[in-house]
């Protein structure tokens, strides 16, 4: 057979494949994008039945108690209900947003799953994939029970799309007592400055003075370097688009940043934030910047007691500044099992889930009216100072309140570089430049 | 009609199959190449056009360069370790040796455990927590007084920390390349050698005069699967250090740059970029032994 | 095996290195037997570790006692992956493995126009990355209902085939026309001869393959995690990652786990360990 005889016969399967092609993408683009598919906005009555599969990446030790706690609390409210925890573990979480994002993507969505309330929660409700639950909050008369500023936070164009269970702070710095009595210092730091002149103090003991984790924990670091040094308006502009990242003073900021690197334990960051922690917790380092859910692996997986084995204050130079994030639950549209997903909801909303869920979350509850005498020990002071009108609260970066997806996944792709370069003006241009880009 | 009953069956045969290579290969493939041109951001889809922009983009994009730089100094370590390691142990194995089965099977077993397992084996041996800390290899090390092999494996710089995965990969695949040399060791018919014998050649030159020229096709293949696999190597990294620059691959970077900032297009664009990469070796490879095979 | 001269054994030009270099050669062998079992000590060593005596101190030290405590622990977290893992595993394996064969028979023996080029179109489609086509694979299966286990040996099997296909194709390559020939002048036909003639000598090809692709399936996370919806239908390496993956797991469950959800493949590689090298050495995966 000639070779032109051949190669006709070979186009035959070629063309199918051509043509199979051509199908898919013209299939692929095809998504539901027809309507809301809201259901009823009223509270579901009678017996529950059927399953709530609850999506989330609470997986390691300090992270999963409170969640386990409230579906417990579910199960008990309504026994016929089978409950499903579908958390799961490792890349530092976006094993799970990679599950999410396809089940999401491909109309099979949980019953309800964990999203931080702000900027992080906006992608999913441009793109659809959320109900609007205003109408939850208006029913249980949650308008009145959260506080203004978090209402304000989580509005976006008239809706609410999710519901805040707790109120986690950002801005806290740990320590180990005994360290600091070992080196001569009194007291933590004030400011950052002191923390460098603590550190060669530290260093001299023969102590490592600060600790970090994997990349998201540096960026929670950085976040609140940022909020010590620049101060709350500053800082809250630095999302806005009021700050200048390339101007003056945020650059000083963030060769503070590195300057506080130095002195930290980069070279061996542990692998996520719990083993970040432990030389903290073993006497071999002094200080762990972290937010609030370290309390439960503290005190819960690791035993101490407050004020003793640990402590903890503002990170320095952010007193009287709190710095928030909030961990909320989402009604997927299309849940399969919406009248349970919206009795979970109304459960996280309630005064008993939260109060449930936060004491062992290391959290303190979204609702203004908590039962104060569960909150003891640590939680005063957060409990305090988020009621306190004199308090400056200010979003997180690194836990998903000011910076939508897009600009925070190039924010992290610059700080990567930025770790390993020290490189100040780099990194500012590059955030500046990738806030433009990612305006819609 | 002759022809079609004669080679009818023969393709009905093979039609489940062609159809599912057809959609779930090459119609994705398409699907990931449109993807790759259009500005897909978010996670509702987007089609619109823009041209080879996502690529133009990555080649500026400093963490895209890194990660090729790195998974060519992956790429170079692995196979280089895993051939020469898998042939040694081959050569070993060879000679019909007493307990052959039970050192094949010591060196054939790591193939067994998935890549999660042998990285989080690895990722325990290579730690390089000091002090109190301290465990792993750099703990054996300093306590048989080999002090000076003490060193941060996968947290070292940069080009380093990349061979510390590449020494983990190569674990894990060196009994499969040892497998692969044996067999073509063993093909080479003792008539030949035998032969080679009589005529007076010691057993250095009949291995390397008989047996070692045979070996090259065996070779053609090893390379060209350890080459597809470092480039597609992704679940050894994830488990090891999965946000690490250190050690980043197209690969992991193409997972998160999709799945945590839900850039479609950008992901797509280093998929593709990955696939062409993969044939540019793999493509001149079946060619190249389709045509020996036709000359046989 | 063609017949053989039989050459006096002294006609063997030996060295007088010639016992040293056995000597050198069983002591590389050992020195390399060590070296690869470091890692298997350490799993073994830890799992089987009283939880107590679980430090980074005492990584390199040997069980004072032996204790199942850890896999007690740790077997009730992987028991429903396992479960799911085996029943998508096995039937993926054999089925990719007879689709191959298939595919193999009617590639090398029956050289329709373009089978080469047939071949090459689906050998290529092993070497694609499988981020790449994670989303619409997903939004296939979704549609098709199929994102389970059924949707997941489903595609353990499409993305086999290549493999399956190479395995099976160099494998009848290396077996002589003759037996198909003699065949075909029987009376029979393409699939007769297919089902009792190829299938039967091809068992050390089989024997490849199913290891293969049974060690594939298992061993898979990527698809695991992203076809499966419910996690109850997870499998074992998506429950393994769950336990172990996590930093936070102290190292013996993280060991104990490693070690549980290998030993199905281990079980394989060493029952048909022999097979395999068999097989290979038919010819089941030169070029």
């Amino acid at each position: 057979m000639s070779w032109i005889q051949r190669r006709s016969r070979a186009i035959a399967p070629a063309a199918l494949i051509a043509a199979a092609s051509l199908v898919l993408a013209a299939c692929g683009g095809d998504d539901d994008d027809g309507g809301n598919g809201e259901g009823a906005q009223e509270i579901p009555t009678g017996d529950a039945s059927g399953e709530l599969e609850f999506f989330s990446w609470w997986t390691g030790g300090g992270d999963s108690e409170g969640k386990e706690a409230l579906l417990q609390l579910f199960e008990e409210q309504y026994p016929d209900v089978g409950v499903v925890d579908a958390a799961v573990a490792g890349g530092a979480g976006t094993n799970a947003q990679a599950v999410l994002a396809s089940r999401l993507g491909s109309g099979e969505p949980p019953d309800s799953y964990q999203r931080h309330a702000g900027a992080e929660l906006l992608s999913d409700i441009q793109d659809g994939f959320v109900e609007d639950v205003s109408w939850l909050f208006e029913e249980e008369g949650w308008m009145d029970v959260y506080p203004e500023a978090l209402l304000e936070q989580i509005t976006v164009d008239g809706g609410i799309y999710s519901v805040p269970v707790n109120i986690h702070r950002s801005n806290l710095i740990w320590w180990n007592p005994a360290v600091l009595a070992e080196a001569g210092i009194d007291a933590p730091p004030a400011s950052w400055d002191e923390f460098l002149t603590q550190a060669e103090a530290l260093e001299a003991a023969g102590k490592t003075p600060l600790t970090v984790g994997p990349l998201w924990t540096q960026e929670h670091l950085l976040e609140n370097v940022l909020l010590g040094e620049l101060g709350p308006d500053a800082y809250a502009g630095l999302w806005t688009g009021d700050t200048d990242w390339e101007s003056q003073e945020v650059t000083a900021a963030l060769d503070m940043f590195t300057q506080v690197l130095e002195h930290s334990n980069l070279g061996q960051a542990a692998a996520d934030w719990q083993p970040a922690i432990d030389p903290v917790v073993d006497g071999d380092a002094a200080y762990n910047v972290m937010g609030d859910w370290a309390w439960a692996y503290f005190e819960t997986v690791q035993g101490l007691a407050f004020e003793e084995g640990y402590n903890v204050t503002e990170s320095p130079g952010t007193e009287g500044m709190f710095n928030w994030l909030s961990d909320s639950f989402t009604l997927p549209v299309d849940a399969p099992n919406r009248d349970n997903a919206v009795r979970w909801l109304q459960l996280a909303g309630s005064q008993e889930g939260q109060d449930t869920f936060n004491p062992v979350k290391g959290s303190i509850p979204a609702r203004t009216d908590p039962d104060s005498s569960l909150y003891t020990g640590y939680f005063e002071m957060p409990l305090e100072d988020w009621s306190n009108p004199d308090t400056a609260i200010v979003g997180s970066l690194a836990h998903g309140a000011v910076a939508d997806n897009a600009w925070k996944g190039e924010i992290d792709s610059a700080l990567q570089e930025f770790v390993g370069s020290g490189d100040s003006a780099a990194f500012a241009a590059a955030v500046a430049q990738a806030y433009e880009d990612t305006r819609p | 009609m002759y022809r079609l009953r004669k080679w009818g069956p023969a393709i009905l045969l093979i039609l489940p199959s062609l159809l599912a290579i057809g959609v779930f290969v090459y119609g994705f493939l398409g699907w990931n190449l449109t993807v790759s041109l259009s500005d897909w951001r978010g996670l509702r889809p987007s089609y619109n056009y823009v041209g080879f922009e996502n690529y133009t983009r990555l080649a500026s994009d400093g963490r895209f360069t890194n990660s090729v730089g790195n998974v060519i100094v992956f790429t170079i370590v692995f196979v280089g370790g895993a051939l020469l390691v898998g042939f040694l142990l081959a050569y070993l194995v060879e000679r019909r040796i007493r307990g052959e089965g039970f050192f094949r099977a010591i060196f054939l077993f790591p193939m067994a455990i998935s890549l999660i397992a042998v990285a989080i084996i690895w990722r325990w041996l290579m730690s390089n927590a000091t002090g109190a800390q301290q465990t792993g290899l750099n703990r054996l090390f300093s306590s048989i007084g080999l002090e000076f092999l003490v060193n941060d494996w996968f947290k070292a710089d940069q080009p380093f920390a990349v061979m510390a995965v590449a020494i983990a990969a190569g674990w894990a695949l060196s009994g499969y390349i040892m497998a692969l040399f044996l067999a073509g060791m063993r093909g080479v018919s003792d008539d030949l050698r035998e032969a080679a014998r009589v005529d007076g050649a010691s057993e250095r030159r009949v291995f390397w005069h008989i047996v070692r020229p045979m070996l090259l096709p065996v070779l053609m293949s090893a390379v060209v699967i350890l080459v597809h696999i470092s480039f597609k190597t992704f679940d050894l990294i994830f488990a090891m250090d999965a946000e690490s620059r250190l050690i980043e691959m197209p690969a992991i970077y193409m997972w998160f740059t999709t799945f945590d900032s839900f850039n479609f297009n950008r992901g797509a664009a280093i998929a593709t970029l990955l696939m062409v990469g993969v044939a540019v070796v793999i493509v001149p490879y079946i060619w190249y032994s389709m045509r020996m095979e036709r000359r046989q | 095996m063609s017949a053989r001269v039989d050459v006096p054994r002294d006609l063997r030009i030996r060295s007088r290195w010639a016992p040293h270099v056995t000597t050198l050669r069983y002591l590389a062998l050992f020195a390399l037997v060590c070296l690869f079992l470091i890692p298997v000590y350490v799993l073994v060593v830890t799992a089987l570790k009283d939880p107590s005596q679980v430090s980074p101190r005492q990584m390199w030290n040997l069980p004072d006692v032996l204790s199942l405590d850890t896999f007690r622990t740790v077997w009730p977290k992987l028991e429903t992956g396992f479960r799911n893992s085996l029943v998508m595993a096995v039937p993926a394996s054999i089925i990719s493995s007879v689709l191959g064969a298939a595919n193999g028979f009617v590639l090398s023996k029956w050289r329709f126009p373009g089978a080469d080029i047939v071949f090459a179109l689906i050998l290529f489609g092993m070497f694609i990355p499988y981020q790449s086509i994670l989303i619409p694979l997903r939004q296939v299966l979704s549609d098709a209902g199929l994102t389970n286990l059924t949707g997941l040996a489903l595609v353990h099997i499409i993305y086999g085939l290549p493999i399956t296909t190479l395995i099976f194709r160099s494998y009848f390559a290396s077996i002589s026309d003759e037996l198909i020939d003699a065949s075909q002048v029987d009376g029979a036909g393409m699939l007769r001869t297919f089902a009792y003639v190829a299938v039967p000598i091809a068992l050390p090809a089989f024997a490849v393959s199913i290891i293969w692709q049974f060690t594939q399936a298992w061993n898979d996370f990527l698809f695991g995690i992203v076809v499966v919806t419910r996690a109850t239908h997870w499998p074992v390496t998506v429950a393994l990652n769950n336990t172990a993956g996590s930093q936070v797991v102290p190292y013996h469950e993280a060991m104990a786990a490693a070690a549980l959800a290998s030993i199905p493949t281990l079980l394989v590689y060493v029952l048909m360990g022999r097979f395999f090298m068999r097989g290979l050495m038919a010819g089941a995966l030169k070029g």
